[in-house]
């Protein structure tokens, strides 16, 4: 019982095989099998969200599914936004307003971040609040990640009517 | 918090998933979103020898209208529910609850027919798919039946379900144009459990309601409908003197539960307050 299990997946771009014991949760597939430990693990049980991931494009905890339920996925991690450089706005305004302090829930409030800038919704600062309800931070008390957040929504926004004007 | 080790499979059909699962001989889980039971794995209050992963199968997918329901495959996912023009015109309630189920990441994992069957008393859909009438169509290796919404919540997590039976689809009776909803619910923080919650399915016709759902959740071991103050409006305007006695008639109805931060009578007040503003939103019609 309980044999490895081959799978494939696309993790930021790249195809990864893999053999992985069933009971091996995404998140811990990420940081040790293949050593992308931007992605935390918190309280591992979908309560910090210290862990999100985006698989097919959706913010997820990769605490709460096992690597083998991801085969055939695309999977990608803080790391893959930062190096196609989909964040580099988003990260600069956590840098300036202070949004982090030890760092910890950064990579899962940043995949939360991206996941409400990229819905196109429009952005107040109760709908940042409600897409940061799954995301624990101990040490900013929030304000000032809602802040860096809405500042983005507003940059990407003026940028954005710059380029239809 | 790492689940004991387990086998893994991935069948083709609904027939195969129910099919392993008695060659395991009952040690086995179904796993589709998986967003309860993983973490109920972690922390090892459940170890089946094999997962039986039935997240992918057709069969138990999309959302259609048919026969004057609403199909509802029940590994749809939480935030398919959110987002489907479906949904917003024939279960209007449905869209109106699924803001509240509990987080974004969460939501594009968690599955409709998943979160009916954990059937936790705290969950917005469970409660709702009784408020609906809704009828849950469920499969086994002797083939299928239908339970209505009613008959299908026991006991605290326990169901009709049967061990080895999964849920293939959930059918919402169609709103009609003298449809009116209302939900809402009261929790310390948005997304974290409800206080107490409820949803309200109607037929409005002149400002009288012809019919009247009313279900709670986080007031017992199941979601819970108040047939009595149904039955003290059904056929009268929700008039503030209405209003005020069908608060009364939810008082001596419903007999909720404890815990350390909120006893009973907390609880009681609190359902009479969201009883209150949910008729007054029917009435208004927002």
């Amino acid at each position: 019982m309980s044999g490895k299990v081959t799978i494939s997946l696309a993790v930021n771009g790249e195809t990864i095989e893999a053999l992985v014991a069933p009971r091996t949760t995404l998140a811990d597939f990420l940081r040790q099998d293949i050593q992308l430990t931007g992605t935390h693990t918190g309280c591992e049980m979908g309560v910090c969200g210290a862990c999100l991931v985006l698989l097919d494009d959706r913010p997820v905890h990769a605490c709460l599914m096992f690597a083998v339920q991801a085969d055939g996925c695309a999977v990608e991690t803080v790391e893959g936004l930062t190096h196609r450089r989909a964040i580099d706005d988003l990260q600069k305004a956590f840098h300036e307003r202070n949004a982090l302090q030890c760092g910890f829930c950064t990579a899962g409030m940043l995949v939360s971040a991206y996941g409400v800038l990229a819905s196109g919704d429009e952005l107040d600062r109760d709908s940042i609040r409600d897409a940061l309800s799954g995301n624990y931070c101990r040490c900013t008390g929030y304000e000032s990640i809602v802040d860096a957040i809405e500042t983005t929504a507003r940059l990407r926004r003026q940028h954005m009517e710059k380029e239809e004007a | 918090m790492k689940a004991r080790a387990f086998d893994y499979m991935r069948p083709k059909c609904v027939q195969e998933a129910l099919e392993a699962f008695v060659r395991a001989d009952g040690d086995a889980s179904y796993i589709a979103g998986g967003q309860s039971l993983v973490p109920a794995l972690a922390l090892r209050l459940q170890a089946p020898g094999l997962l039986i992963d039935i997240a992918r199968l057709d069969e138990l997918r999309g959302l259609s209208v048919a026969g004057g329901h609403l199909r509802i495959g029940a590994t749809t996912r939480h935030c398919e529910i959110l987002g489907s023009d479906l949904v917003r015109e024939h279960a209007p309630l449905l869209a109106r609850a699924a803001p509240f189920v509990a987080h974004p990441a969460i939501r594009n994992k968690g599955t409709f027919g998943g979160s009916l069957a954990l059937a936790d008393p705290a969950s917005e859909f469970p409660a709702m798919a009784l408020a609906l009438d809704a009828i849950i169509e469920i499969a086994s290796v002797e083939g299928s039946r239908r339970v209505g919404a009613g008959d299908f919540f026991i006991d605290l997590y326990e169901t009709a379900l049967q061990p080895g039976e999964i849920i293939t689809a959930v059918y919402v009776p169609l709103a009609s144009a003298k449809t009116r909803t209302a939900f809402d619910e009261l929790a310390r923080r948005r997304g974290d459990y409800a206080i107490v919650g409820a949803g309200i399915d109607a037929e409005m016709q002149g400002g009288f309601v012809e019919r009247m759902r009313i279900a709670f959740l986080s007031v017992g071991s199941t979601p819970v409908r108040v047939g009595a103050v149904e039955a003290a409006l059904t056929g009268r305007q929700l008039t503030p003197q209405a209003i005020r006695q069908a608060q009364d008639v939810l008082g001596t109805e419903l007999d909720p539960v404890g815990d350390e931060h909120t006893p009973p009578e907390m609880r009681r007040h609190l359902a009479r307050v969201l009883l209150g503003r949910l008729l007054g939103r029917l009435e208004a019609n927002v």
